[in-house]
């Protein structure tokens, strides 16, 4: 069979494979050819692109032929520099990081404009969101695309509680939490025997249901038009009205949702979540009980989205269908998924990265969303554990603890014999 | 009263019986040696008594109570643990880990336990990893609690599922062909690890390929053959069943017709 052999090692020879990866980007950037006034029918952003992508296969190739595959190469930096940092934090004493990354994040807005502080608040909601998410589709491996839907519960909880019945912030944050969770374990229930494909379409389909429902319900949630006037949070006479209030307070769910992630990620629970992820006919054999397993991921997942949702409404002061539609979802996911799945601080780091690039990247309104594009394939070409894969280790016990633990074992075998 | 006692076991997949009216004791401080040709439903018996998979019709009476109906986790809570034929580890978290999710069902720490970690739950952690780098001991993989399970070369992935098996504290354990894979001298050693899981007080049902090891090591033997069970016995008597030698070498090579 010549043809089809002549086809594969046509794209398996550099060139023509630089060629042909070129004109694909450049095809798939044809859109970017909006204003059709412009020189050669703004064609030349296509090209440019083309260009772009040739010359970067160009230097792979470069890279390459001097020794050892480049994506090898680029993919053993990544993961040298990831290495390196957690030599480090292993290094300095755990609790010197935490004090210093908290003081940093108290201290550092006080010197910027409200703009940037507005960012690090999106920052901050995203982040509580994408840990939550994490706990789903991380920590238990349950593909969830309707996760914007408990962010929408915790909104509309304090949208609705705010005004109609005049709840105050802080009686809400609470109630909204609860509320999500409960839907959390009423999206649960039905999945239970579901997984991967058939698992993210009917989680899709359950945030889509959320949103439409809200847009269409009009005596109660005022459909399209959203609810106005949400009421300000306040302290013992102190009004939050300006961002930096706001990040105050969402740094503070931040840290409470790390914290309680983090613990939790580290206890009986996580370990039993994780062993669902890796094979759920182990987990059970073991003795977990997957029921309770997955709705307590899917309701403790959810509880965050619906803290973030009452403080995005009493941030807003407005809330409309409009902020919860499934391309949240796929951020919220793509930030799990970029980061590295199962880690506090991978996530972390994904959230912030795409809620600050894409502001960075205002001036190429344009370009935004095929950089986004490209940058995400690009990632999971390299890096498919994300920025920084999951390290679990031994629970709560230091290589100190372990020997003293393991000598512990040694000296009493008569009682397990 | 026995350990395990299946009475009239019987499992149907649409018109195929792969379990047909199967009786089959096991006393407690036995090693008994499940074996037959490759299909005769050995791994299938396991699934029904470890809640896999819910048997047709029959009793699975463990210590006089019934296993029938209940779900995995509940059938090793009771004591009754397993290891699987092609090995289902989680890849993905330490050996440590590995041992640790075994002993969950020991196990009570809840949601509240893990946020706020009072002492009770610190302690609990404390020995259950205790325990487990001790069975790691046990079964020879000291020193490699760290690495991740997918790291380990292929037999000690078999001897990390024992010792999973072994954190929930079984009175009973289920091997699967333990031995599948590995060479004579692993073999031995996995023979030698087996008879001091006896001696810890553990019953051990296992199914196994590799015949001077099952030979070896059993008290008993029970024999399957499509479904059904065609000898019982000692070692000694099983070889020299002409039921056994048939269902292994084809009944033509001694002389009984075929049905």
């Amino acid at each position: 069979m010549p043809t089809p052999r002549l086809s594969i090692t046509l794209i398996q020879r550099p060139f023509p494979r630089i060629v042909l990866t070129s004109l694909w980007f450049g095809l798939l950037s044809l859109p970017l050819m909006m204003e059709l006034k412009a020189p050669f029918f703004g064609l030349e952003r296509p090209l440019l692109v083309s260009a772009g992508v040739a010359m970067a296969g160009l230097m792979r190739l470069a890279v390459s032929q001097r020794g050892g595959p480049g994506a090898e190469r680029v993919q053993r930096m990544v993961g040298s520099i990831g290495g390196a940092v957690r030599h480090l934090t292993e290094q300095i004493d755990r609790r010197v990081i935490y004090v210093v990354a908290v003081a940093s994040a108290v201290v550092i807005p006080l010197s910027l404009n409200r703009y940037h502080i507005d960012i690090l608040t999106q920052v901050g909601i995203y982040v509580t969101l994408a840990l939550g998410l994490n706990i789903v589709v991380g920590l238990a491996g349950l593909l969830d695309l309707g996760y914007v839907a408990f962010y929408a519960v915790g909104a509309y909880t304090y949208g609705l509680l705010s005004t109609r019945v005049g709840l105050s912030f802080w009686e809400v944050l609470p109630l909204g939490a609860l509320l999500a969770a409960i839907f959390g374990i009423l999206l649960g229930i039905p999945v239970l025997r579901l997984r991967g494909d058939y698992l993210a379409i009917v989680t899709l389909g359950f945030g889509e249901m959320i949103r439409i429902t809200l847009n269409n319900w009009d005596s109660v949630t005022r459909g399209p038009n959203g609810i106005l006037g949400i009421a300000r949070p306040r302290l013992l006479g102190f009004t939050f009205s300006s961002p930096i209030d706001y990040y105050y307070l969402i740094l503070v769910i931040v840290l409470l949702t790390i914290f309680v992630v983090d613990r939790l990620n580290q206890s009986r629970i996580g370990r039993a979540w994780t062993a669902m992820r890796d094979d759920e006919v182990a987990a059970e054999a073991m003795g977990i009980n997957l029921m309770k397993a997955k709705l307590l991921a899917f309701g403790l997942g959810a509880t965050w989205a619906g803290l973030a949702g009452v403080f995005f409404a009493a941030k807003m002061t407005f809330i409309s269908p409009e902020s919860f539609t499934f391309f949240e979802s796929v951020i919220i996911l793509c930030m799990v998924v970029l980061g590295g799945m199962g880690s506090v601080l991978g996530v972390i780091l994904g959230a912030s990265m795409l809620v600050i690039l894409p502001e960075m990247m205002r001036q190429f309104a344009l370009y935004r969303m095929l950089i986004f594009g490209g940058a995400m394939v690009v990632m999971m070409v390299l890096r498919p554990q994300g920025l920084i894969a999951s390290s679990r280790r031994g629970i709560a016990l230091g290589p100190k603890d372990r020997q003293g633990s393991a000598s512990a074992a040694v000296t009493s075998p008569q009682k397990m014999g | 009263m026995p350990l395990l006692e299946i009475r009239k076991l019987s499992l149907s997949f649409g018109g195929l019986r792969a379990i047909d009216m199967i009786d089959l004791t096991v006393e407690a401080d036995e090693i008994v040696g499940l074996i037959g040709p490759n299909g005769a439903g050995k791994t299938t018996l396991f699934n029904c008594v470890t809640g896999i998979v819910p048997p047709t019709s029959g009793e699975i009476l463990y210590r006089g109570e019934s296993l029938t109906g209940l779900r995995p986790d509940q059938v090793a809570a009771k004591g009754v643990s397993r290891t699987f034929q092609n090995i289902r580890l989680f890849r993905e978290m330490t050996v440590l880990e590995n041992v640790m999710v075994g002993g969950h069902c020991r196990m009570r720490a809840g949601v509240a336990g893990a946020i706020f970690r009072p002492k009770a739950v610190i302690k609990e952690e404390e020995g259950l990893a205790a325990k487990a780098l001790e069975l790691l001991r046990f079964v020879g993989l000291e020193q490699k609690e760290d690495l991740w399970a997918r790291q380990l070369p292929y037999g000690d992935q078999r001897r990390l599922e024992i010792a999973r098996a072994m954190a929930g504290d079984p009175s009973l354990l289920l091997l699967d062909e333990p031995a599948c894979g590995m060479n004579p001298q692993e073999t031995n050693a996995l023979m030698e690890l087996i008879h001091l899981i006896r001696k810890r007080g553990i019953t051990v049902l296992l199914i196994e390929h590799q015949m001077k090891m099952v030979m070896g090591i059993s008290d008993r033997l029970v024999v399957l053959d499509h479904g059904i069970k065609i000898a019982e016995g000692t070692p000694e008597a099983v070889r020299a069943d002409p039921a056994v030698i048939g269902a292994y070498l084809g009944k033509e090579s001694i002389g009984a017709q075929t049905g």
